[in-house]
């Protein structure tokens, strides 16, 4: 066994109430370390106000090369967004 | 800079693949570590972001020096924590080296036998208290130049690193310079040691950014990959431009008497610093390496049982948990 300090991600939820947003990883041994070790490396300029841990073994990601099939059915329906229709001015703000 | 002569790797790969792969960089996207990238590529990275961070790493140390002999408490607390975010520094930039496949104890480990480098910068010694200020105004004034453009680098994780650094590194830069107007504005003693440290530092700083690579294939094959954004005589220019007036303004004496502003070029004629030196340095055979080194191999050799123990500890809560489950 490798005597190498597991791998963690960082997420850090700023001042104004916003999502917990990845800033990063870093080495720990455990889930209360990592959480020391996020506050000295993450936080060192009052950058948050709450930490969340994960270890990185833990996260499931998408393939890049499936990039294509992913996200391209998106394109042909730009009537999702709401500047896809025209409302007339007299009807007043919507 | 703090990567300094990172040669770049030869690639063999799928003509097809790279072509694609080059289109992708010109087209400005970031390459993530999961996508495919040329064997080179990942290869120089690994050894430029390491350099790099080992940089970060080594370069606490001729600034720890002065933490327990800082002036007042207040430089003290500042010093410690320029040193601390250079600790951060070294951590964002293995963690980005680590997503080419590469782990940090490993690169410790090649650090310490002498397989990756660290900036010629830090093999030199701080004698006296203005070191600290030249270091933080000329060392990392020098490092800024670098380190700005390459926010803009094709590598996603190194980009990322690299801004976040950036938005730290200006304290760095304007503590080092206040030391230094602190010390100019002094008694004539305190103005001689900040002369004497631009003295020092000066040629040393303009080796940071290494030898002219205008000619080298290395760096054209890293500026296509867009993991150098600027050549080596391009950045140093620019820091001299910028330093010069700098130092006009302490009233202190830049120790090149060929220091002459070009009207032509807009920018400033000065001498090279002594290459063979450098090369020296680079080897291996700085006043300080044996002892920088030496001293990152007692630090990690220290801190083995610790390491281990936390690990030991961890495994050991993990087990009682189970057990209670």
């Amino acid at each position: 066994m490798s005597g190498e300090w597991p791998l963690w991600e960082i997420f850090i939820r700023g001042q104004h109430g916003a999502s917990h947003r990845h800033v990063g990883s870093l080495h720990a041994p455990d889930a209360e370390m990592a959480i020391k070790h996020a506050r000295d490396v993450y936080t060192r300029r009052k950058e948050g106000v709450s930490i969340w841990a994960v270890p990185s073994s833990a996260i499931a990601a998408s393939s890049p090369s499936k990039k294509g099939p992913m996200y391209d059915p998106a394109d042909d329906k730009t009537y999702r967004h709401p500047t896809f229709f025209d409302i007339p001015k007299d009807v007043g703000p919507m | 800079m703090y990567a300094q002569m990172v040669k770049s790797e030869a690639t063999q790969d799928d003509p097809e693949k790279l072509a694609a792969f080059q289109a992708r960089i010109d087209a400005g996207e970031k390459i993530e570590p999961k996508d495919w990238m040329p064997e080179g590529y990942r290869k120089t990275l690994i050894r430029q972001i390491g350099q790099h961070a080992h940089s970060e790493i080594v370069g606490q140390l001729p600034e720890g020096n002065w933490i327990t002999r800082a002036p007042t408490l207040e430089r003290k607390a500042i010093l410690l924590a320029k040193v601390q975010d250079e600790a951060g520094h070294g951590l964002y930039l293995y963690c980005a080296a680590e997503t080419l496949g590469v782990s940090r104890d490993e690169m410790t480990e090649m650090l310490l036998d002498g397989r990756m480098k660290y900036s010629s910068i830090f093999a030199y010694p701080t004698l006296t208290w203005a070191d600290m200020g030249a270091v933080g105004w000329l060392v990392d004034g020098a490092a800024i130049m670098n380190q700005v453009p390459l926010q803009r680098t094709s590598f996603g994780p190194y980009a990322r690193a690299m801004i976040r650094i950036c938005k730290e590194e200006s304290f760095h830069q304007r503590q080092g310079f206040d030391i230094m107007m602190k010390m100019c504005a002094g008694t004539p003693a305190q103005k001689r040691m900040a002369q004497d440290a631009l003295n020092r530092f000066w040629f040393p700083a303009l080796m940071m950014f290494g030898p002219s690579d205008a000619e080298s294939k290395h760096s054209a094959q890293s500026m296509a990959w867009k993991i150098k954004m600027n050549s080596n005589d391009e950045l140093r220019q620019k820091f001299v431009d910028q330093t010069v007036p700098q130092a006009e303004y302490l009233g202190l004496t830049v120790p090149d008497e060929t220091l002459a502003w070009n009207e032509e070029k807009g920018g400033y004629d000065f001498a090279e610093p002594d290459w063979d030196e450098f090369f020296e340095v680079l080897k291996g055979n700085g006043p300080c390496s044996a002892e920088r080194i030496a001293t990152r191999q007692k630090a990690w050799d220290d801190g083995a049982w610790v390491r281990e123990g936390l690990m030991a500890h961890a495994a050991k809560k993990r087990a009682s948990q189970m057990a209670a489950e």
